[in-house]
């Protein structure tokens, strides 16, 4: 039963992964991307990884999917033109591709690695406990600098992103607050029967 | 197990094989770049839990942190990029005309 779910999903992983990187739109390439994401999460709770695979929906699918397709739709780029040239590129990435494949297998055979014989995952308490029993004391550096890591990368996308218009009218609070009565008022004799 | 990181290879491949053939379209280079990161925390995950220690889980935690913020970063960069050019094209972005 395991076995079938975990091949189904496989299936549906790969698919998406291949739709990603061959799909002409990139909107349909950001949804076969959070199709991907959601089924490694399947496959994630199918080994018994709960808490990183909920990681996965949050942060993948809730916040990197999102973005991403925020992108794809303000920035208004004609994308059939940069699809020109898959064809050309195909041979070249289809040869790395198979290098590649080639390099994992010379390296899984010729280290005579046998994944196999590991202990089975000691599930005496949840997998989210167990996360959290080592994520606040032995990673604890690690923990601080992976939340230090996204402080940085939000002040930089921000700093990047961020432009003053020049006529724009903005609230200048501190000019605001500095303002006097004697500055901001003034005293005008008006005579009867005329304006200003 | 194996299977498990058979499947973590196929997405890893096809990361990368998409980021050689879509050369021209940064936002799916991006994209492969998350396949590729998402095959790595596959494959943290699978080796922790198969190992029976929790270490794995953890790094993958810090992974996903990074590929999130590295998300965040380069798509800043390549919004202003747009801004600045019009267009999304990687093949003039040696020009350095702002």
């Amino acid at each position: 039963m395991e076995l079938i779910a975990f091949y189904i999903l496989a299936a549906i992983v790969t698919i998406s992964a291949i739709a990603v990187i061959a799909s002409k739109n990139p909107v349909h390439s950001v949804l076969w991307l959070i199709s991907a994401f959601f089924t490694s999460a399947g496959l994630l709770v199918l080994i018994g990884a709960e808490f990183i695979a909920m990681l996965l929906v949050v942060v993948y699918v809730g916040a990197v999917a999102v973005l991403f397709l925020f992108v794809v739709m303000m920035l208004d780029v004609d994308f059939v033109e940069l699809k020109q040239g898959f064809l050309s590129y195909l041979p070249f990435g289809a040869l790395m591709g198979v290098a590649f494949v080639a390099e994992i297998a010379l390296a899984t055979f010729a280290r005579g690695a046998d994944p196999n014989n590991f202990n089975p995952y000691p599930g005496a308490e949840t997998n989210a406990e167990a996360i959290g029993q080592v994520m606040y004391t032995e990673y604890l550096l690690l923990f601080q600098m992976s939340g230090l890591i996204l402080l940085v990368a939000m002040i930089g996308a921000i700093v990047l992103t961020l432009r003053h218009k020049p006529h724009v009218k903005r609230q200048n609070i501190a000019k605001q607050t500095a303002r006097t009565r004697k500055d901001a008022t003034r005293r005008v004799d008006v005579e009867s029967g005329k304006g200003l | 197990m194996n299977h498990f990181l058979a499947v973590s290879a196929v997405l890893f491949t096809a990361g990368v094989v998409g980021i050689f053939v879509n050369r021209k379209n940064i936002i799916v280079i991006l994209m492969a770049i998350e396949l590729i990161l998402l095959s790595v925390n596959l494959n943290l995950v699978a080796f922790s839990v198969f190992s029976g220690t929790i270490a794995g889980q953890v790094f993958a935690m810090l992974v996903l942190t990074v590929a999130a913020a590295e998300a965040a970063v380069g798509l800043a960069i390549l919004v202003v990029y747009f801004r600045n050019r019009g267009d999304i094209s990687v093949e003039n972005v040696d020009l350095m005309k702002g």
